[in-house]
């Protein structure tokens, strides 16, 4: 269902990401949630894999043992921001896209993988 | 290398591949997985837990291992001893062992019309997902047999909101394990709950109706049962037919026939589990099955260990009452002798079964209060799902478990059903254990130490916060925590700066997050008290943004299906008409109900309706460690239901008396009376009170009842603070809650006045006039409602089936 792309997209200025807070942005008609944590940019599906729902972007931030990550806000399971991998079900993971800044913007670059 | 075959993944086959794998770190055994199940094994036992939203996947029981090659969905067919390979319908698997762990299927008796479309056994998690499905829009239920499955399956069918019936043969319910009294007492309990029985018959035939499902039930006795829906509990069968076939003998009553190592007469070949028939008898709970697979999982490396026999004690939490059997129950020892007390009053039957010379406990039936039962010895089972007893936790806890996780990982018990978790505290406590109360692998101090650091350090921030007093980045467990100490020190508006980035998404979005990922919003209506005019805005407003409404058990109306960015454009609608925010999705005070009081009421003694409008307007945004609700009663009929809530108060012919600590929900509890004929001026300086301790000194998550049960001393410490000042805090606690009350604004105001906040709320950064296309509804009833409901529910607090 994803068109993959190898070209980067503009989202959105840098300072509309909240720090530690996500937002969901769409790309080639992908729904993606952005996170400005202090680790960096990271994106990954917005859809939960657990329920769903497209929900990830809402989800509290933090770190688990040094790992930067998301806590779906539905039901709580926690992904690596980084891997997208589910720290709490194996198996279970979400697919990851590229996230850059220039110039200020917040680039996208959809990954591949279906 | 050798290759062992497990045919079955279920429960047992999982735990013998796990126990294999921990005695064999060389990996001489090569293990191939035959799973005819197409999801890998799950929790059996807790399995009625699905109907209460519990997912497939928190009932996995299944860890990947490159050591084991799990086959889903791929089930053996045949064994041929001569060749040594276990055949599939894809291929062949070469063996050096077999294991046998095939379980049970569910006994569905010869009547005419048991293969009807709507009728189902309860075994698999797609047994329940099919009834689940056949559940929807569909009104009765009825179940074929009364014992532990059979009434599991009917509290579940009554959760799915079937009116209810069981047919059992027997003439009582659970008649292997209880006697005639007991089944007696278990039968007030079950029709109190509307779940209607019919028992000493037998169900003649299954009958369909117009559509050609099914319809109802025939008994022998000529009556006719209405059931759109039926579920076949009526026993257990081995699942013996791959050892019949390949000429291995059977149990006297079916089973793969092995001996005390669990070996058929085939030394390659053993049968563990439910399908086993150890020296002749099948055992059909859990405990027994683990115990065989640790057998031949010690056997496979070289050990002797045999199956040391099996304690069959069962022990049930159903639909709200205990029953607890075990031991010789039916009293078949000879010689032995019966004590059975009934107590009609508090509705509890106990019968304990004695040797001859009444010195030792041989077996006993408990039911309505099964409390009893961990006060047994030593050697008495806490846990029956993993066959732990107290001997083995106290040594566990001696050894160094100083946790639940802890006691979990060390001796298994509490990772089955769950049911015996509290009576591990309790044995923790017991053996003086202080458990940990850090909050989270962030902090090491508990909320109330949090609190206190908070308030006396006056930290503002959480990265304040983190960066003294924790480590890390924070979690979902400790931000919203910090969030809501902050807000109950009055430190702004909840999205305030940083403060946003702690917010669950409720708070975040001041709505609550439905399963689609659409929100509710709920307007706040003091005391339930409503005019025409503000009744006729929230239909107006219900219909213009196509709001799925709903009167809400609040005593106030729900709208749901709203996205994000229509938020602020129902609230403006809202506001505009004079509503609030009614913190439906906060950790805070969420409504005080009223009864409509000595206003109308030819009883009431005091205005009801107006005290509740006024606590509730005092105490809105108050926020918490969990959600806070008040109700107040006219008079003693109680028609507010004023005891079940953190605060209830009702009124006396001179004034009100004041409850505290009361609760619906999970675990339901009538809140105690505190104070009696206050005037109203002394039960709000009592309430103040009594809401800034608890904000202070509470647990994450712990409501008034557990705080209060909680507290050394219980309600008289509680008394001597807020009403004696004992810790002299008092000043200081009515002054927090004058500085509430002074300080309190709407959110949803504040958010539509400024444009910062507001921004927040798109659908896409990069599209915000995109309406997020995830979200999608069809009609129900004439309303909107969600399409394709997700597998997994969001949970609500619903009474839950144990044993
Ligand atoms: C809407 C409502 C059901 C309804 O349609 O009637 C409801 C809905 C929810 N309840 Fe409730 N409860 C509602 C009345 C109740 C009541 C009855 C009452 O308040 O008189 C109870 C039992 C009384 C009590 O709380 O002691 C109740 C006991 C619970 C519990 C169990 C609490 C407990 O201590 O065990 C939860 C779970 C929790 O809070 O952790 C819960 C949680 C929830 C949540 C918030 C679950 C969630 O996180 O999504 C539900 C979402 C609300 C929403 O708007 O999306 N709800 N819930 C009721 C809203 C009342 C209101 O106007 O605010
Ligand atoms: C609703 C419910 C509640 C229960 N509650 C309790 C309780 O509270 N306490 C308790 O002790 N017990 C309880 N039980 C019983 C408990 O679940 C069983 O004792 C336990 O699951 C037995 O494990 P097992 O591995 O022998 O069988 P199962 O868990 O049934 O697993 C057998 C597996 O083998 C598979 N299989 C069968 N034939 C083949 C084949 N030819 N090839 C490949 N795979 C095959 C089956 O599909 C199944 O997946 C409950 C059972 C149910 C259904
Ligand atoms: S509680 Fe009393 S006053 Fe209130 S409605 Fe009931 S009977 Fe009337
Ligand atoms: S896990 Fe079921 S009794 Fe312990």
């Amino acid at each position: 269902m994803t068109t993959a792309t190898l070209s980067w997209t503009p989202v959105c200025p840098l300072d509309r990401l909240d720090p530690d807070r996500g937002v969901a942005a769409l790309v080639d008609g992908v729904q993606i949630a952005l996170f400005h944590t202090a680790d960096g940019l990271f994106a990954i599906d917005n859809l939960d894999p657990v329920t769903g729902a497209y929900v990830l972007s809402r989800g509290i931030v933090g770190s688990r043992g040094g790992v930067p990550t998301v806590a779906s806000p539905l039901h709580k399971q926690v992904y690596d921001l980084r891997t997208g991998i589910c720290l709490d079900l194996p198996g279970v993971s979400v697919p990851r896209h590229e996230v850059r800044c220039r110039d200020g913007l917040v680039e996208v670059r959809l990954r591949q993988e279906g | 290398m050798k290759r062992v075959v497990v045919v079955g993944n279920g429960m047992v086959g999982q735990r013998f591949v796990d126990a294999l794998r921990a005695r064999d770190p060389e990996g001489r055994w090569r293990v191939t997985v035959l799973a005819e199940e197409t999801r890998p094994a799950y929790d059996r036992v807790r399995l009625s837990a699905f109907f209460d939203g519990v997912g497939a996947e928190e009932l996995n029981l299944h860890t990947p291992d490159d050591g084991v090659e799990l086959r889903l969905g791929e089930p053996a067919t045949a064994i041929d001893r001569d060749r040594r390979v276990v055949r599939t319908a894809t291929g062949e698997h070469p063996y050096d062992a077999v294991v046998l762990a095939t379980g049970s299927y569910a006994f569905v008796p010869p009547v005419d019309g048991a293969a009807l479309p709507g009728v189902f056994v309860y075994r698999t998690l797609d047994d329940l997902v099919a009834i689940r499905e056949h559940a929807r829009g569909r009104r009765t239920g009825a179940v074929i047999g009364g014992g532990l499955l059979g009434l599991e399956a009917a509290n579940a069918l009554r959760l799915l909101g079937l009116d209810t019936s069981v047919v059992e043969f027997a003439p009582r319910l659970m008649p292997v394990q209880v006697d005639t009294a007991g089944g007696a007492m278990l039968r007030r309990y079950v029709d109190e709950l509307g779940v209607g029985t019919h028992l000493g018959v037998a169900t003649t035939a299954i009958r369909s109706g117009a559509d050609g499902t099914v319809a109802g039930l025939e008994l022998a006795d000529g009556t006719v049962v209405d059931a759109d829906l039926v579920v076949v509990a009526a026993g257990i069968r081995p699942r013996d037919e791959l050892a019949r076939a390949a000429g291995l003998d059977l149990g006297p009553r079916g089973g793969v026939l092995v001996d005390g190592a669990c070996r058929t007469a085939d030394e390659r070949i053993w049968a563990v589990g439910e399908c086993a028939a150890v020296d002749g008898t099948c055992h059909g709970l859990v405990a027994p099955g683990y115990a065989m697979a640790e057998v031949v999982a010690d056997r496979l490396v070289g050990g002797a260990a045999t199956f040391p026999g099996a304690d069959t004690a069962t022990k049930l939490k159903l639909l709200g009452v205990d029953v607890a059997s075990f031991g010789d129950a039916h009293g078949t020892t000879p010689g032995c002798l019966d004590v059975t007390f009934t107590d009609p009053a508090t509705r509890v039957y106990a019968k304990l079964v004695l040797s001859d010379d009444a010195k030792t406990l041989l077996g006993g039936v408990l039911v309505g209060d099964a409390s009893a039962y961990p006060t047994l010895p030593g050697t008495a089972q806490v846990c029956s799902c993993n066959a732990v007893t107290r001997d083995d936790v106290d040594a566990a806890i001696a050894g160094g478990c100083a946790d639940v996780p802890a006691l979990k990982a060390c001796t298994r018990a509490g990772t089955s059903c769950g049911s015996c978790v509290p009576m591990l505290k309790q044995l923790l406590d017991a053996a003086g254990v202080k458990q940990s109360t850090a909050l989270c692998e962030h902090f090491d101090v508990s909320r109330q130490e949090l609190f206190d650091i908070v308030r006396v350090r006056g930290i503002h921030t959480f990265s304040a916060l983190i960066a003294e007093h924790g480590r890390g980045r924070g979690c979902d467990i400790c931000k919203p925590v910090v969030a809501s100490i902050l807000a109950s020190l009055g430190t702004g508006h909840v999205l305030d700066g940083e403060q946003a980035s702690l917010q669950d998404t409720n708070d975040h979005f001041l709505a609550n997050l439905q399963r689609d990922g659409s929100y509710s919003v709920v307007p706040r209506i003091p005391g339930g008290e409503i005019t025409p005019e503000k009744l006729i805005v929230i239909g107006e407003v219900a219909r213009d943004f196509r709001l799925y409404t709903k009167i809400t058990g609040g005593q106030r109306i729900d709208l749901f299906g709203a996205r994000v960015e229509q938020l602020p454009q129902i609230w403006r609608r809202l506001v505009d008409a004079g509503f609030e925010s009614g913190h439906a999705y906060g950790k805070a005070l969420r409504t005080v109900k009223s009864c409509v009081g000595e206003t109308w009421c030819r009883y009431g003694v005091q205005d009801s309706v107006g005290l509740a409008v006024a606590l509730e307007l005092r105490y809105r945004g108050l926020r918490a460690p969990h959600k806070i609700k008040s109700a107040v009663s006219g008079c003693a009929r109680e028609c507010a239901e004023a005891r079940s809530k953190d605060f209830g108060i009702i009124a006396t012919d001179t004034g009100w008396n004041l409850y505290l600590g009361g609760n619906g929900g999970f675990r339901p509890r009538h809140a105690d009376l505190f104070a009696t004929d206050l005037t109203t001026s002394e039960l709000v300086t009592l309430i103040d009170r009594f809401l800034m301790f608890y904000i202070r000194t509470a647990d994450r998550l712990q409501r008034t009842a557990a705080w209060i049960e909680a507290m050394e001393g219980g309600l008289d410490h509680l008394r001597s603070v807020i009403v004696d000042d004992s810790l002299g805090l008092c000043a200081e606690l009515d002054a927090a809650m004058a500085r509430h009350v002074e300080s309190y604004s709407d959110e949803w105001r504040d958010v539509l006045e400024d444009p910062a906040r507001l921004r927040r709320f798109a659908s896409f950064v990069n599209a915000p006039d995109v309406p997020d296309p995830s979200i999608t509804f069809t009609e129900e009833r004439g309303q909107p409602v969600p399409v394709g409901r997700t597998p997994a529910p969001v949970a609500l607090g619903m009474p839950e089936v144990r044993r």
